[in-house]
């Protein structure tokens, strides 16, 4: 029973990290038409900014201090995105779909050399936030306290971009522009701001699952190459460009990866990818997607 | 002889009745007019019996056969051809290919792998014949992508010509066209059809073109045929004069 | 106007009537021929790579050049024919290169066979995604099932022995890779070049570059879509994986990064640093991508960041690649001249 609750938990805990990545690929899938192959480096760019922010304060820091420190991770994606996205994306959205994702692809190659040359190639690690907080425990067994914060960031990220998107005014613009481009812009929705604060927004939340995850498991070169297929995955299960598809998707996901390492860790991923392909069998557009 | 039979035929889209209840039929050797005004669901209906997308209820008979649930390759076998109210051709692929391309198709030679299409003299040879015959020949090598929007449209109705059809459904191939070419397009096209002996239903806005070019008209409104008959039937048809005629016009 | 005129230069544009195609092809082939006795042996083997590299991005460009479906799975079947010459290697002790090809193509029919009737019935990033995903299913059980592929550390191949054991590579391992198995590779890619250059013009090629232009249209003339998008993806997996097998012996020794998504990245790369919408495009892109990597990663250890910046100035300022661009000048000195 116990046992059940910690793999519950874990199942959770890596809901909430692919929800927060995938997510962001979702939302500036569906409101840019863009597939970002370079998403994932994002979430890892996240990741060693807020380790190294952890790290750079002397050990023995408050517990609150370094939790103030978390999310610089996500907020220096944040501004990594809004300077990608008028540079290097904009001259690409009249072009073939083929060309975004080469793009992307090469942005990619390049985001992930760059953490090599600014970190170098060790990974790097932010422990000391997860082990300040201690761990609890459940039936017999000692579990980490910290996982707990990582679920319920995700689950505000989920209410707050819900209400985001439902609530505000910007969420009304942003979803007439996912729905009709040209429309929205005849209206005199500005498109181009909307497709910087998009995509910006996007990248915030892949640095904000970085950012979080980091003080449990270290930031290491490849881990946005890795993490990005996961995202796939998630999106092409609940359906590309559907907020609501991210979050379902990162649930099946989740629970699917933590069965697997628990009870068939040799097929694991294959499994994953499986159910991938098997849902687009049966639901083209993913399980919330617009077909 | 009916060619073609459509009984009760419906498509809707959410509220919009798009094809309401349609009997529909066109007879051998003629050219039929399909009228209406914009989104009376003339292209619907072609669209239901080309088989682009599958109707809600209804039946479809083409000589006698049901092609309902038949393939789009099964209704072109058959001899149910058609041209697209916008234009669609391959852009890349240059006249002469375009229609060389549809032959290779309709004689079943694209399944090959192995041989060289340029070895295939018989298809170059009709392919230009076709070409021809609708007055594209100096635009052969021409992309298809490259040409005006008069020869596009043209070599979109050559492309279904080329399958040798038995039926042949135009899309208003005379739209986006100026007026002055629009009688050279249609002479062409309706000596061609009327020579080979094969019918078509045109759809067409221009009353002009309807009256001069046709056998029989069959007019639609929000998805149900209000009159069908002769040109001068339908001339004075009030129902039709007062819904259609002088409120519409080309786009 | 006469016919054969016609036809021969409706089809110069896209890829050349036969003698013009050979005006170029025979002096490429002779100095191909003759490369392992005027290049250094590491020169020869780098070239050897790059033809290897060339076939499986030939058969890429199937897909995307003429059928329009950007695959990025292609390691795949790239991994298949290299991992099943390798398990040929471990479990039937085979050591002849004949066997091996042979048994690569198999081993990708089946696999294409299965990845692309669950693919083909997608198109743009939908497809990408979903061959993406496929290829990790297979990276991830060659890296998972170590007791049958070695897991990370991969498994090794001897040098093997060349047209049903007349040669074998019993002396100087360079020695060998650089004449014998270099013009073995040659023999091959020759093959796979004609071969591939008469699929492509053939009608069945026409049907392709008909169903890349305008889907819907192509299915109007009466072909159909699936079954023709399978078959292509059928011939470009089997090239592919020819590659593979190929590769494998070079190198010497296989392991699951040959399967992982970035190594299709890397396959996407060539084919449009060559020029994807030309023929010889992806054969261009596959030798100078070779150099260029090698030399990158001889140069520094931010060779990706190097190769990235190459990929987006040439998707920014030269999206037909290289030899898109060539042709291009080449055409506008001959209107100067
Ligand atoms: N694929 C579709 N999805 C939703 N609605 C459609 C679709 N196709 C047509 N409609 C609707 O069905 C109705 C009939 O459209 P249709 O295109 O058949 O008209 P039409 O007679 O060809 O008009 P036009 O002269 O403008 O071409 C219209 O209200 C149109 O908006
Ligand atoms: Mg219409």
């Amino acid at each position: 029973m116990d046992v059940l609750v910690i793999h519950l938990v874990n199942a959770l805990l890596y809901a909430s990290v692919l929800f927060l990545i995938a997510g962001g690929l979702s939302l500036i899938y569906g409101v840019m038409r863009i597939v970002n192959m370079a998403h994932g480096n994002l979430y890892a760019f996240g990741a060693y900014v807020t380790a190294w922010a952890i790290g750079s304060v002397a050990g023995g820091a408050p517990t609150v201090l370094l939790l103030v420190l978390l999310p610089v991770g996500a907020l220096a994606a944040a501004v990594l995105g809004a300077v990608l996205e008028p540079t290097l994306l904009r001259p690409f959205y009249r072009r073939a779909e083929e060309y975004q994702l080469l793009v992307t692809f090469g942005l990619l190659m390049i985001l992930e050399d760059l953490l090599r040359f600014i970190w170098g190639p060790y990974p790097l690690s932010a422990s000391e936030v997860f082990e300040n907080f201690g761990s609890l425990t459940i039936g017999d067994s000692l579990y980490p306290t910290y996982n707990f914060l990582v679920i319920g960031v995700g689950i505000v990220a989920a209410i707050f971009l819900w209400g985001v998107i439902y609530k505000t005014r910007f969420g009304v613009v942003l979803r007439a522009t996912s729905q009709n481009m040209r429309m929205a812009s005849a209206l005199g929705v500005n498109v181009n701001r909307v497709y910087i604060q998009a995509f910006t927004l996007g990248c915030f939340m892949a640095g904000l699952g970085g950012a979080i995850i980091v003080p449990g498991q270290s930031a290491v070169l490849g881990m946005g190459i890795d993490a990005v297929v996961l995202a796939f995955i998630v999106v092409v299960v609940g359906g590309l460009g559907s907020l609501e598809g991210a979050l379902v998707g990162a649930l099946i996901v989740g629970v699917v990866r933590e069965a697997g390492i628990t009870w068939f860790p040799e097929i694991e991923l294959a499994v994953l990818y499986l159910i991938a392909a098997i849902v687009l069998l049966v639901r083209p557009a993913g399980l919330f997607g617009r077909p | 002889m009916s060619l073609l039979v459509t009984k009760n035929l419906v498509k809707y889209f959410g509220d919009t009745h798009a094809v309401d209840h349609v009997d529909f039929t066109v007879k051998e050797r003629e050219v039929l007019a399909l009228i209406g005004s914009n989104g009376a669901g003339k292209t619907t209906l072609v669209n239901l019996i080309s088989g682009l997308f599958p109707p809600d209820s209804g039946q479809i008979l083409f000589r006698g056969q049901d092609v309902t649930h038949e393939s789009v390759h099964g209704r072109i076998s058959a001899g149910i051809a058609r041209s697209f109210q916008l234009v669609n051709l391959f852009d890349q692929l240059s006249a002469l290919d375009n229609v060389a391309l549809t032959i290779f198709s309709r004689e079943g030679k694209t399944r090959k792998l192995a041989s060289l299409a340029s070895a295939d003299h018989a298809v170059w040879d009709e392919a230009l014949e076709i070409l021809r015959l609708f007055g594209l020949e100096g635009k052969a090598q021409m992309l298809a992508g490259g040409v005006s929007q008069g020869e596009r449209k043209l070599l979109d109705v050559a492309i279904a010509y080329a399958l040798r059809p038995k039926l042949l459904f135009l899309d208003e191939p005379t739209s986006g066209v100026s007026t002055r070419e629009k009688t050279p397009i249609m002479d062409t096209v309706t000596s061609v059809v009327r020579s080979r002996g094969i019918s078509a239903a045109i759809i067409e806005h221009d009353m002009d073109v309807v009256f001069n070019y046709s056998d029989r008209i069959v007019a639609m409104h929000q998805g149900a045929i209000l009159a069908d008959g002769t040109p001068d039937e339908i001339r004075r048809n009030e129902a039709v004069t007062t819904t259609l005629i002088g409120t519409t016009g080309p786009r | 106007m006469s016919t054969p005129a016609v036809t021969a230069s409706a089809n110069a544009r896209e890829a050349g009537s036969v003698r013009t195609v050979l005006r170029w092809a025979v002096p490429v082939a002779v100095l191909l021929l003759v490369v392992p006795w005027i290049v250094p042996p590491y020169t020869a083997i780098l070239l050897t790579y790059g033809l290897v590299m060339a076939i499986g991005a030939l058969g890429f460009n199937l897909l995307l050049g003429y059928t329009g479906l950007l695959s990025f799975g292609h390691s795949a079947y790239f991994g298949v024919g290299a991992y099943v010459v390798a398990l040929m290697v471990k479990y039937l002790g085979v050591g002849s290169m004949e066997l091996f090809l042979f048994g690569a193509i198999i081993g990708s029919v089946i696999v294409t066979a299965v990845f692309g009737w669950v693919c083909v019935r997608y198109t743009r990033i939908f497809f990408s995604i979903l061959t993406l995903a496929l290829s990790q299913v297979l990276w991830s059980l060659a890296f998972k099932f170590f007791w049958v592929t070695g897991g990370t550390d991969g498994l090794r191949v001897p040098t093997p022995s060349l047209l049903v054991g007349l040669v074998t590579g019993q002396g100087d391992k360079t020695d060998f890779m650089s004449h014998a198995y270099y013009h073995y590779v040659l023999v091959v890619f020759f093959a796979a070049v004609a071969l591939m250059w008469v699929i492509v013009n053939s009608p069945f090629g026409k049907a392709l570059q008909a169903i890349r232009d305008n889907e819907t249209r192509a299915e109007f003339v009466g072909v159909q879509i699936w079954r023709y998008r399978f078959v292509a993806f059928l011939v470009s997996g089997v090239f592919t994986g020819l590659a593979g097998a190929l590769w494998v012996p070079l190198n010497g020794l296989t392991t699951p990064d040959i399967i992982h998504w970035s190594f299709s990245g890397e396959i996407v790369f060539m084919t449009v640093l060559g020029g994807f919408r030309s023929f010889a495009g992806p054969i261009v892109g596959a030798v100078v991508f070779n150099y260029l990597k090698t030399y990158a990663v001889g140069y520094t250890v931010y060779w990706q960041l190097l190769l990235g910046a190459v990929l987006v100035a040439l998707v920014l300022s030269l999206p037909t690649g290289i030899v898109g661009t060539a042709g291009r000048l080449a055409a506008r000195w001959k209107k100067v001249s």
